[in-house]
């Protein structure tokens, strides 16, 4: 039986942009060949340069434009704030809501809803019993191999659907701390929103220069770019449903527009890793955490099969 | 809230071993936790930790001194290794565990669905820095207490207090983690093994100590993590806490080598009902915990007596620091500027 092929969704932009570069990039978006995508603020509380109201209009947009929209919350609840904002999105009821904290899941009180990379999903028994709460899509936590990615397909019921993050840095850590006011002798109380500099993060460097990690406020970043599009065969035959791309501030639509002729018309992976490699933000790729290896490792051997 | 003999607050102990147990037991603590021999908790390290037989001897000893033992098994199960975590959990049941401390959902409700008598606790790796995440495992596997990520203010630790449907464990001293326990992965990304997966963080088979012309080099799964002049200690490369570039600046642009001390807040958050103030160490030497048990048995006995009176004494905090990572102390994310 011919699998189907995957859907691609563009997971919610991590960084803090200008007002006017966030309206521009999803207006583009709405002409590109992404069927789902991801929205609102999913880092840090304080970034509020977009509003409620502007966050609906965007997804109404998209929503004429064809796109199924999915509202995204936030990672890391702690201050009443927070909890009072999260119980506002959460009775939305014309969007969907992404969980990205088991709060969500929590007040949203059986409605369905897709969880997100950092709700912690290691095996089929917790996946069984989110289905039970709700759940109709999960994204992968980034940390788990194809092979245990295997296991949890094999068990879990047809009508969830698996949403695994393709291309863009890696999320691997929240805390309490902002980075970024930290990098600039600023208290998060006092942050003076510097994050807004960094549309794709701030590198950080081992002493002997090797990009390695990125700060983005309260976020740690991988400084590499995932990037699973040499393995975009293994994906389909483990049916993964939906194929997500983080956004970099630059060069988006070019990048869905290559995993989308890969997926559809058959243009070849290693052309499309290669073209990939100049577009991606400095640091370079890596492919570890799906071959079940050091995350930040790359691995070719799919390649050589082809 | 007025003082009763339910009101105040435990001390848990780290044991990794039988004879620091016995040291904790000694020294006064009110419960005291463990780990298996495997991947199933968060302190997976070679030599550490209680078979069977141990646990047993542990349990015994603790309790003939009116002493708790809890259970943590508070890794991430992946599907291929489900029967190594269900069989600890049958076996924290068999050996009759005073509380298992989880944070995996398919773990919490194994254990609660097989073992409705169990006591339960969400352990730090499950990450719960709310109220509504609180619930969630209160009400759907009766979870009676929460041990909080190292990531709250002390005014949020209030707030979640004042509305949390079970009592709080807090931490009170030991290693810092700056990042939401359960949610970070930097160890997997450079060493393939997080405490989620494999139950630690910057693991010791990962680590280079590397003497150059330069001073000291200290390197995980060859990533460089900090270089040392001759005359300085190098810390353990806990990734998190090494020396970095940003912007051209080499600083410890996450956190520097430091522990987490909260001993001067003891009656702030007596005050707030936290139930219980934990230790961190297990990996640590039964030195460790004795020196450290005595100091915060003392201090929240002093707390409960007498708290108006209660100042952190000198020699608590040279005894403290002296066992800290890097010698030095901070109050971490309860104290807002340092966020």
């Amino acid at each position: 039986m011919k699998n189907t092929l995957p859907k691609l969704s563009l997971g919610p932009v991590q960084y803090y942009w200008d007002r006017n570069k966030t309206f521009d990039f999803y207006e583009r978006i709405e002409n590109s060949n992404i069927d789902i995508v991801y929205l609102g603020e999913t880092v840090c509380s304080k970034r509020k340069l977009l509003r409620r109201d502007d966050w609906l209009d965007i997804a109404s947009k998209l929503k004429a434009a064809g796109k199924e929209v999915i509202l995204s919350s936030m990672t890391l609840i702690e201050a009443n704030s927070e909890v009072a904002a999260l119980k506002t999105l959460c009775s939305n009821v014309d969007f969907t809501i992404e969980a990205n904290d088991i709060s969500a899941i929590q007040l949203l009180k059986g409605q369905s809803f897709v969880s997100g990379p950092a709700v912690n999903i290691y095996n089929s028994h917790t996946l069984d019993f989110l289905v039970k709460k709700g759940l109709k899509r999960w994204v992968v936590p980034v940390e788990l191999s194809k092979n245990s990615l295997k296991d949890l397909q094999s068990a879990k019921p047809d009508n969830i659907e698996t949403e695994v993050l393709v291309y863009g840095r890696l999320p691997l850590a929240y805390s309490a701390r902002c980075f970024t006011a930290r990098s600039h002798n600023l208290q998060k109380d006092d942050c003076q929103y510097r994050c807004i500099d960094d549309p794709d993060g701030l590198l950080l460097s081992t002493q002997e220069k090797e990009k390695f990690l990125v700060l983005n406020g309260i976020q740690t970043q991988s400084a590499r770019t995932n990037n699973l599009i040499l393995d975009i065969a293994e994906l389909i035959e483990l049916k993964v449903d939906i194929f997500r791309i983080s956004p970099p501030s630059n060069h988006v639509e070019k990048i869905i527009d290559l995993y989308y002729q890969t997926i559809h018309n058959h243009y070849p992976v290693k052309k499309a890793s290669d073209e990939m490699q100049k577009l991606m933000p400095s640091g370079g790729s890596c492919n570890g955490y799906w071959h079940g290896i050091n995350g930040m490792d790359w691995h070719e051997s799919t390649l050589d099969r082809l | 809230m007025k003082n009763t003999e339910e009101t105040k607050m435990e001390l848990i102990c780290p044991a990794g071993n039988l004879p620091a147990l016995k040291v904790a037991v000694d020294c006064g603590a009110d419960a005291v936790y463990i780990g298996f021999k495997d991947d199933t908790n968060a302190r997976h390290f070679a030599g550490l930790n209680f078979n069977e037989k141990r646990t047993r001897l542990g349990i015994e000893y603790a309790h003939k001194r009116g002493c708790k033992v809890f259970l943590a098994i508070n890794t991430y199960p992946q599907s291929s290794g489900w029967e190594r975590w269900k069989k600890a959990v049958d076996l924290a049941s068999i050996l009759k565990i005073d509380a298992l401390i989880a944070a995996d959902i398919g773990v919490l409700d194994y254990a609660s669905t097989n073992y409705p008598e169990l006591r339960l606790h969400l352990s730090v790796q499950g990450s719960a820095t709310n109220t509504e995440s609180i619930k969630f495992f209160h009400e759907n596997f009766s979870v009676q207490r929460v041990v909080l990520p190292r990531v709250l203010s002390l005014k949020q630790v209030e707030q979640v207090a004042k509305t949390s449907p079970v009592p709080l464990e807090v931490f009170g001293f030991g290693s810092l983690c700056v990042m939401v326990e359960g949610r970070c992965i930097l160890s997997s990304y450079v060493t393939g093994q997080s405490p989620n997966t494999f139950g630690a963080c910057s693991p010791a088979s990962a680590v280079e100590w590397k003497n150059t012309s330069e001073g000291m080099e200290t390197r995980l799964n060859n990533v460089l993590i900090d270089q040392y002049k001759d005359d300085d200690a190098a810390a353990y490369p806990t990734l998190c806490k090494g020396r970095f570039e940003v912007s051209n600046n080499t600083y410890y642009a996450i956190e520097e080598p430091t522990s987490l001390n909260t001993i001067e807040l003891l009656p702030q958050l007596q005050a707030m009902g936290v139930a219980a103030i934990k230790i961190e160490g297990r990996q640590r030497s039964p030195a460790y915990v004795k020196q450290v048990t005595e100091v915060w048995r003392e201090a929240i006995d002093r707390c409960y007596t007498d708290v108006d009176k209660y100042i952190a004494k000198e020699d608590w905090l040279q005894t403290l620091h002296s066992v800290s990572e890097g010698r030095s102390t901070t109050l971490g994310a309860y104290h807002r500027p340092w966020q």
